[in-house]
């Protein structure tokens, strides 16, 4: 379809700034940290903290943080020594992925995450009963439980925006085209270019996280320098997908993803195996019992 | 913008990609199309991370790095030898009396230890006899001359005042000799010759001493700016106030100047030394009359100190009769003209004698330690915070002992409330009265900013202020018109009020300018805006051009730079400074608001072309002589810096006046000789030559002279200012202050913000592991950092994007402390400037903020 709509995060060039967290937060008028109201300065005072990771007080994406730039310190191969050789600082602005397969969307039991027709998730809060299956059915960790409205919340891909025919805010904001809004296939290419053109400078580490594209290379710089990476298609693939220089798990992604309902059809296969097994042992049984019975009535009427 | 031409880029004394976020993606457009960017810094910082290169290096110790590229330069012959021969001063010989540092044990010549002052004889040119002078009056002459006309007419004065002067005249006979020169670049005296023996100890070795720099890294950022600078390439340097703030602050970014002299990057597409600002519009505040010493237009404000008693001595005092400063008199006279407008004429010199005179420094840190000594009664404070700047005990003491304060800003910030928040100081015991005033945002008024690259931009309101926040403009145009009525019918004592009373503040808004909002008596930013462009005094139609400024009293305008901002278009007025939308004119984007001069935005573009006006290259195309229209050219748009039909192949007029003195081939005309200043014969107080010195306060000695830090640093000897202890072990690391993407100056924009209180919630101290382990102190523990003016509580920040260095053979440890804290606000913290000092430049009194000493101790500031 080319009306998809998604984003290529291209970490390469992320600066870390996090003007895209603000643009998030002010576009979709969330309060900071804990869902508090904002005008309470003592609350919020309070809800500030310094996590002494790195650059990163945000830690991970929640209900009020629909986007979060992740910090990775690589000085030298080794964190432990004090060699301080090819030293790398990556950075890297993440979200929800808006999956081809989307696992929270497949779970929704009232129809409350739905695909909109730019192909992101969307969320119709007024229909969401807060029953948590879609956080557990997210391979990546995104979705979460808003603790003030009691329902979930996550990146709608700024569904309103795009209604209008914008982009997404934390796009705009991004002051180096890190973070890139547009069709999933023009992205798709302008990924495939950039990959390329890194390749073809001697910086070999880069690969994309999301559609399998073809490429491959090896890290050269940080405790995984030498390992081999190629492109990934996860869960059917991503409409905001990444260019990464290391491995997926080195940014907290998983290398192969996969929807826990996916281990349904074993899972329900097994069990109707077992079910099968069971119910054909136990009319087994239940015969056998018959057939004793009978025996023994027979027996018993032999012996009579 | 120009930085996307770049084929590589040294950042140095700036962190760029965190501190100007927006203007970073120029830089990365430049990498993208393959250039090598470098990062020589005390931290690997966000910046480092996007660059090709990180090289570490000693906060302070910049000059040795530079000083070390330019022998590197010299030694391997890899200077751009055609570019040094024209365009420099390479080959200007220097008075044979001049002595180096090197023979002087770190001095120049001219040293004064008495008034720690240098006399500047013995740096000066070797020229050609001067013009024998014709006898002048003692003030002025009659009958207007034109300019270029022989002999001077300087007949029948009027006493006392410019009526009738020929200025042109009193210039032309003010013409000094000719530069005498070497092109063989042989001869002892020439600036080349001495630029060698001044830098030859300057090794990669001693650059590993000094700056902790390994030498192979060090080595390597030479030969990749040398691969991508000639005829072909273009290198840049970027910095920002990791340059400025040292006691070398000046002669450090003028040693990155020496670099991209030698290596001809100056006034060529992707090449220059890219000055960042640190706030939205300071080059406009600096453009505009910020400065203590310099009205509107860098035009000096008169000191007692100098002959400056009248307007016509001040006028030939600050007139160069060989540079484009031989315009002075128009812009003295126009802004004269402007401030005080019908009455002020020549018969009464423009009221130039209302005009109060320099006494002083009167720059931020001899205010404050004046205010600590009870001499200033009030202060008024608009966008400044000094309850959280430099040895800001000292500073909010000193506000003590003013008797009233009026803070204008968005929150009450530190400085507002100094008086009852702070934990030094009893409430009970502050006597000073403090009116707090609410002000308005940038996009609650009309006005406008001028960015890094002086591009102005003008900018329209967006919505009222809330409740009783109210603009700038309106603060000082109100208090200027009850100024006035109050010296309308005069006061007892008071004297000299012709300038008071004649201040013009014409700028009552039309009608239709504030239909639309709350506040009706808000003034006019467009008829600001127009007296700083400079009009026609008669008609009002303000001028397109400063070559339109009169010496009369015809023009008025109230800084000459920003003339043609408004241009009058077949009787329309054009306000370039507008934003013209969806207008695609190329990279150099000449309708995307407006750059001074003249809209010129690559400066001295003629060295873009070679001295006979041809491209360096075809790649490198920028400024060039079209031989059959007699013209030079620049298809990009942009303006020509250079006067438009001057042939490349003009000799020297040693009769011209101005630019006229210059041949075809000296692009540098702010010079008085048209040439880059090698050496600087004049206009900084500390020498001719970069020379390293350590910073005021620092560990270890000087490697390479005698003299340990700038004999001439200002500093100040006063109670609660005590430094530390020089080279002793009492504070033995370094650390260096800066800022965070996530936090803007003292925060007073960003900390009261929880969007971005959120991400940055508290101060932190980064040290590496090693020094941490030598310390027990483990990430995220609390830490004191001590020095003789305070203590500041952090938390630790343990990475090793800090690293310990060695220098001199000696392990030394290194710290940095982001500034943004407070007491007030929602992210609040300790003030780094607790432990900072009152330490200055000699030439333009930045204090020494980035490269300092602490010791660090493990717990709380206060158990």
């Amino acid at each position: 379809m080319s009306d998809l709509r998604g984003m290529f995060v291209d970490t390469s060039i992320c600066t870390g700034c996090k003007a895209c967290q603000v643009a998030c937060k002010e576009w979709n008028e969330m309060a900071p940290g804990v869902p508090l109201p904002m005008e309470d300065e003592a609350a919020v005072r309070e809800h500030r903290a310094f996590t002494g990771n790195s650059y990163d007080n945000t830690s991970h994406l929640s209900a009020t943080n629909w986007r979060h730039v992740k910090f990775i310190e690589q000085i030298g191969p080794d964190p432990r020594s004090s060699d301080r050789s090819d030293p790398r600082w990556l950075m890297m602005s993440d979200s929800c992925k808006h999956c081809v397969q989307a696992g929270c969307l497949e779970v929704c039991p009232t129809g409350a995450l739905y695909r909109t027709e730019f192909g992101s998730v969307d969320i119709h809060q007024d229909v969401c009963i807060g029953c948590r299956y879609c956080v557990g059915a997210c391979p990546f960790g995104v979705i979460a439980f808003n603790n003030r409205t009691g329902r979930v919340n996550k990146c709608i891909l700024c569904q309103d925006r795009l209604e209008i025919g914008m982009g997404t805010a934390c796009a705009k904001a991004c002051p180096t085209s890190s973070l890139v809004f547009g069709t999933v296939s023009e992205l798709q290419s302008m990924a495939s270019d950039r990959v390329k053109l890194l390749h073809s400078r001697g910086q070999t580490d880069a690969y994309i996280y999301g559609w399998d594209l073809g490429n491959s290379g090896k890290i050269t710089a940080g405790p995984n320098k030498g390992a081999a990476v190629k492109d990934v298609e996860v869960v059917g693939g991503l409409n905001v997908f990444y260019l990464l220089l290391d491995k997926p798990e080195v940014y907290g992604l998983p290398a192969h993803a996969s929807l826990p309902q996916r281990n349904f059809v074993p899972s329900a296969g097994v069990a109707l195996i077992s079910a099968a097994v069971l119910g054909v042992t136990g009319l087994a049984a239940f015969r056998r019992r018959r057939m004793d019975e009978n025996a023994a009535d027979q027996g018993g009427s032999n012996a009579n | 913008m120009d930085l996307q031409n770049s084929d590589a880029i040294v950042f140095m004394g700036s962190n760029m990609a965190e501190c100007h976020p927006v203007g970073f993606k120029w830089p990365m457009k430049a990498k993208a199309k393959g250039a090598t960017l470098i990062h020589v810094d005390p931290r690997f910082t966000r910046t480092s991370a996007m660059c090709d290169q990180y090289v570490p290096i000693r906060s302070g110790t910049d000059i040795a790095f530079l000083g070390g590229l330019v022998n590197y330069i010299l030694t391997n012959k890899k200077y751009f030898e055609e570019y040094v021969l024209s365009f420099t001063n390479a080959a200007t010989l220097i008075n044979a009396g001049f002595k180096d540092t090197e023979e002087n044990e770190g001095f120049f010549s001219g040293y004064n230890p008495q008034t720690r002052a240098y006399d500047r004889t013995t740096w000066q040119y070797q020229t050609t006899k001067a013009p024998e002078r014709v006898p002048e009056p003692p003030a002025g002459g009659t009958g207007q001359q034109k300019e270029g006309q022989e002999t001077p007419n300087l007949a029948a004065p009027v006493p006392g005042t410019v009526k009738g002067v020929n200025f042109a005249a009193l210039i032309a006979n003010r013409l000094p000799g000719v530069p005498l020169q070497d092109k063989t670049l042989t001869d002892p005296n020439t600036v080349f010759q001495l630029l060698k023996k001044h830098y030859a100890r300057y090794t990669p070795e001693m650059v590993e001493k000094i700056c902790g720099t390994p030498r192979e890294l060090f080595i390597k950022v030479a030969d990749t700016l040398i691969a991508n600078s000639g005829r072909d390439k273009t290198s840049a340097f970027v910095y920002a106030v990791g340059w400025t703030q040292h006691t070398t602050g000046v002669q450090l970014i003028r040693t990155a100047g020496l670099v991209q002299l030698l290596l001809g990057n100056i006034g060529r597409p992707g090449g220059g030394i890219m000055a960042l600002r640190g706030h939205a519009s300071i080059q406009g505040s600096t453009d505009i009359a910020s400065l203590y010493n310099i009205y509107p237009g860098y035009l000096n404000v008169p000191d007692a100190s100098k002959t400056h008693d009248t307007l016509l001595n001040y006028i030939l005092t600050e007139t160069q009769p060989t540079s484009f400063w031989s315009n002075t008199p128009a812009y003295v006279i126009s802004q004269l003209k402007a401030w005080f407008g019908d009455n002020a004429t020549a018969d009464n010199d423009y009221f130039y004698d209302t005009l109060p005179k320099l006494t002083a420094d009167h720059s931020h840190l001899p205010v404050m330690v004046e205010m600590s000594q009870g001499k200033i009664e009030g202060m008024i404070l608009t966008g400044q915070n000094p309850a959280t700047s430099l040895n800001s005990k000292f500073q909010r003491t000193a506000m003590t002992k003013l008797k009233w304060l009026v803070v204008l800003d968005f929150y009450e910030t530190e400085s507002a409330v100094f008086w009852k928040n702070t934990p030094d100081i009893a409430a009970a015991d502050v006597q000073t009265e403090v009116f707090f005033l609410p002000a308005a945002h940038i996009a609650e008024k009309d006005g406008s900013m001028t960015q890094t690259q002086r591009t102005i931009q003008y900018h329209k309101k967006a919505s009222d202020p809330p409740g009783d926040a109210r603009s700038d403009l309106f603060f000082w145009y109100d208090l200027g018109l009850r100024l006035k009525k109050l010296y309308a019918a005069g006061r007892p004592g008071a004297k000299n009020l012709d300038g008071i009373k004649n201040m013009t503040l014409d700028y009552a808004p039309d009608a239709t300018e504030v239909a639309e909002w709350v506040h009706k008596d808000e003034p006019s930013a467009l008829k600001i805006f127009k007296e700083i462009n400079g009009y026609d005094y008669k008609t009002k139609v303000p001028l397109n051009s400063f070559a339109n400024l009169q010496a009369d009293g015809s023009t008025a305008c109230g800084a000459w730079i920003y003339t043609g901002m408004l241009q009058n278009v077949n009787g329309q007025i054009v306000n370039r400074g507008e934003m013209l939308p969806g207008k695609n004119d190329g990279w150099v984007s000449p309708n995307w608001g407006w750059a001074w001069p003249a809209n010129r935005h690559q400066l001295y573009n003629r060295a873009s072309a070679d001295p006979k006006g041809a491209p360096w290259s075809d790649k490198k195309k920028y400024t060039y002589w079209d031989a059959a229209a007699k013209t030079w050219k620049n298809d990009p748009g942009d303006g020509i810096d250079f006067t438009a039909t001057k042939d490349p192949s003009t000799p020297a007029n040693p009769n011209g006046i101005g630019v006229a003195f210059h041949d075809g081939a000296s692009p540098f005309l702010l010079k008085k000789d048209g040439k880059g200043w090698l050496f600087a014969y004049e206009g900084l107080s500390d020498g001719p030559l970069p020379t390293h010195y350590e910073p005021w306060e620092s560990p270890v000695k000087n490697l390479l002279y005698k003299q340990d830090r700038n004999p001439i640093a200002k500093f100040y000897d006063v109670p609660g200012n005590k430094y530390n202890e020089y080279a002793g072990s009492q504070f033995p690391t370094v650390i260096t202050t800066y800022r965070l993407t996530e936090h803007h100056l003292s925060g007073v924009m960003t900390r009261w913000l929880p969007w971005l209180a959120e991400l940055m919630p508290e101060l932190f101290i980064e040290i590496s592991p090693e020094f941490a382990k030598e310390k027990t102190i483990a990430n995220g523990d609390y830490v004191r950092v001590i020095s003789e003016r305070g203590v500041t509580e952090a938390r630790a920040l343990v990475t090793k994007r800090l690293r310990p260095l060695m220098v001199n053979g000696q392990t030394l440890h290194q710290v940095g402390m982001p500034w943004h804290w407070g007491y007030q606000g929602i992210a609040t913290g300790d003030i780094v400037n607790n432990i900072t000092s009152f330490v200055a430049d000699p030439n333009v009194s930045i204090h020494e903020g980035k490269a300092f000493t602490c010791r660090i101790e493990k717990g709380r500031a206060q158990a």
